[in-house]
């Protein structure tokens, strides 16, 4: 059987066959579960795909390379959970595109950062980090509070996401535009498009202290604000032997 | 082609391939890598069989041990638990102030709220609790949503402004120059206003001037006499302490641009024993509001490490 193999070895077609053949056997077995298995696709409430403000808060957050320091993974370790919070759920990133879990932490994880500050702590921290936090060695982004957002393309760029798989319904689509600039209006209340189109748990307010201007620091702050609070773990059933993995 | 043959100097086989007189060996693998390679393959399919491997068309092979990351650190935290058990049971049951005046239970409570505070808290209120421009300090005696162990307790539980159910800080300061409902004039009679308010030196004609305005835009909230309540959160702004700066130029853009503190709630993120403990630190931090029985636990609380990291 062995001298068989110099026929794999002295002729490249039957060769790149053959390793076709053993890589996608291997690819098969290895990837072709995790579209259809039920254990690896959670079911869990409450996530939705990002407002247009917080997606385009989420391209500054990639643009500035925050992932380069921040992972947004609460691994299921006993020291992490105690610090971060419930660990993170596979469900918290499948609307990421790209997903930011990263696996280097200059800084603390950010996956369950929303909530945990105030507005006004990011505006002070994205602005000079040492100012609030002394031993902070995070570079400041104060140019953030400066520049305009650019969103003329938030359609598209919402169509696009579409396209790879986030479930944002036509009416989120076009009026994206509008649904962006509602989300920094603090008068927006309760019964807004935005809330009808997102759910009402989205937050509307304008969130770096300057209501006159809508700036690329409104859109991070949004994005960071949402982050790990989409998923009600009074109700998750963490326990659940479907769960539990 | 191929002629093995043995190489008369090294005593192993050669390949039998030759190129221009030039022979190539065929060295055996090293005995130990290669066992330690079939020891891999034997150990993969003892992996298999112990730990979660191979996916099938319903589900996947959970191994004969059972191991699952989720269920390993949800025991791990109930292990913990019980570890802290003793301190944990008595800090469900006891009140604050029974917490406060039991010296063993202090010690505990303080200790927890002290790690807590360091990864939580210390953030805005600074490692030692001193605060900063916005951030309240929480080591003195000043107190905008009240100082008791109670009061602490519910600020920690359901924060300022932090879109919890019940969060305190209904009333917003109005940003009565961005708004227009005052004009540049009004606005900086206003500062001189709040200035004389506090004991200092301010330019008599604009605090005269000043007064109405005082009596129809603010005492509503502060008070006649500019001393706050404590009970709506509303600062007192006859006393030295100021939250945005005690300058001019701080006041007038506090009139200005009326900014509102947010405090998250911690509800979500802590048990109710551990903000106890919490409270019970702050309170404890600070010197304690009430009572001389907290004027002895001052002399016990650890003062908050220096930031090493």
């Amino acid at each position: 059987m062995w001298k068989h193999h110099a026929k794999f070895e002295r002729n490249s077609i039957i060769l790149t066959i053959g390793i076709i053949i053993a890589v996608s056997i291997g690819g098969l077995v290895e990837i072709s579960p995790l579209f259809y298995l039920e254990s690896t696709i959670e079911k869990v409430e409450g996530v939705r795909p990002y407002t247009p403000l917080e997606q385009a808060g989420r391209d500054i957050y990639v643009r500035e390379g925050c992932y380069v320091c921040h992972s947004q993974m609460i691994r299921p370790l006993r020291d992490e959970v105690e610090r971060y919070g419930h660990y993170s759920l596979a469900a918290e990133s499948m609307y990421d595109h790209p997903f930011q879990w990263g696996s280097k932490r200059t800084g603390p994880d950010l996956a369950r950062v929303g909530g945990k500050y105030s507005d006004s702590w990011h505006v002070d921290h994205l602005t000079d980090p040492r100012a609030v936090v002394p031993e902070s060695n995070m570079p400041p982004y104060a140019f953030l509070a400066k520049q305009e957002l650019d969103y003329h393309a938030i359609e598209k760029h919402l169509a696009a996401l579409q396209r790879v798989g986030v479930p944002y319904t036509k009416a989120q689509v076009t009026n994206a535009r509008a649904d962006l600039e509602q989300q920094v209006d603090p008068f927006a209340g309760e019964a807004s498009d935005l809330k009808k189109r997102y759910g009402s748990k989205v937050q509307q307010r304008d969130f770096d202290g300057d209501p006159s201007r809508l700036t690329e620091l409104d859109a991070l702050i949004a994005y960071l604000q949402v982050l790990g609070t989409m998923v009600d773990f009074r109700t998750y059933k963490a326990e659940d032997p479907e769960n539990l993995r | 082609m191929s002629d093995r043959e043995r190489d008369d100097h090294s005593g192993t086989e050669t390949t039998g391939h030759q190129w221009d007189g030039i022979k190539e060996l065929d060295t055996p693998l090293p005995r130990w890598w290669l066992w330690m390679f079939y020891g891999c393959i034997a150990w993969s399919v003892v992996y298999w069989v112990l730990m979660p491997a191979w996916p099938g068309i319903t589900g996947y092979t959970h191994g004969m041990l059972g191991k699952s990351d989720r269920a390993a650190v949800s025991g791990e935290l109930a292990s913990l638990e019980a570890l802290r058990g003793h301190g944990l049971v008595k800090l469900k049951s006891a009140s604050l102030e029974q917490i406060e005046a039991d010296p063993q239970l202090q010690a505990y409570a303080l200790q927890v709220g002290q790690s807590v505070f360091g990864d939580n808290c210390a953030t805005c209120h600074g490692s030692g609790g001193a605060g900063g421009k916005g951030y309240p300090n929480l080591r003195d005696d000043v107190w905008l949503w009240g100082g008791s162990l109670e009061d602490i307790r519910h600020t920690i539980q359901v924060g300022v402004r932090s879109g919890h159910a019940k969060a305190r800080g209904e009333t917003v300061m109005p940003a009565f120059g961005r708004e227009r409902m005052l004009n540049t004039g009004q606005i900086s009679d206003l500062t001189e206003y709040v200035v004389a308010l506090s004991h200092r030196k301010a330019d008599g004609a604009a605090v005269a001037r000043a007064r109405q305005t005082f009596a129809d835009q603010c005492a509503a909230c502060h008070g006649p006499a500019g001393t706050g309540d404590v009970a709506r959160g509303i600062p007192n702004l006859t006393d030295a302490e100021w939250l945005y700066g005690s300058s001019r130029e701080a006041i007038t853009d506090q009139i200005m641009n009326g900014r509102n503190g947010v405090m998250p709630t911690w509800e979500a993120r802590f048990s109710p024993e551990t903000i106890k403990a919490l409270a019970v630190y702050v309170h404890a931090n600070a010197g304690g509001d009430v009572g001389p029985a907290a004027a002895a636990p001052v002399a016990a609380a650890p003062s908050p490490a220096p930031a090493g990291r």
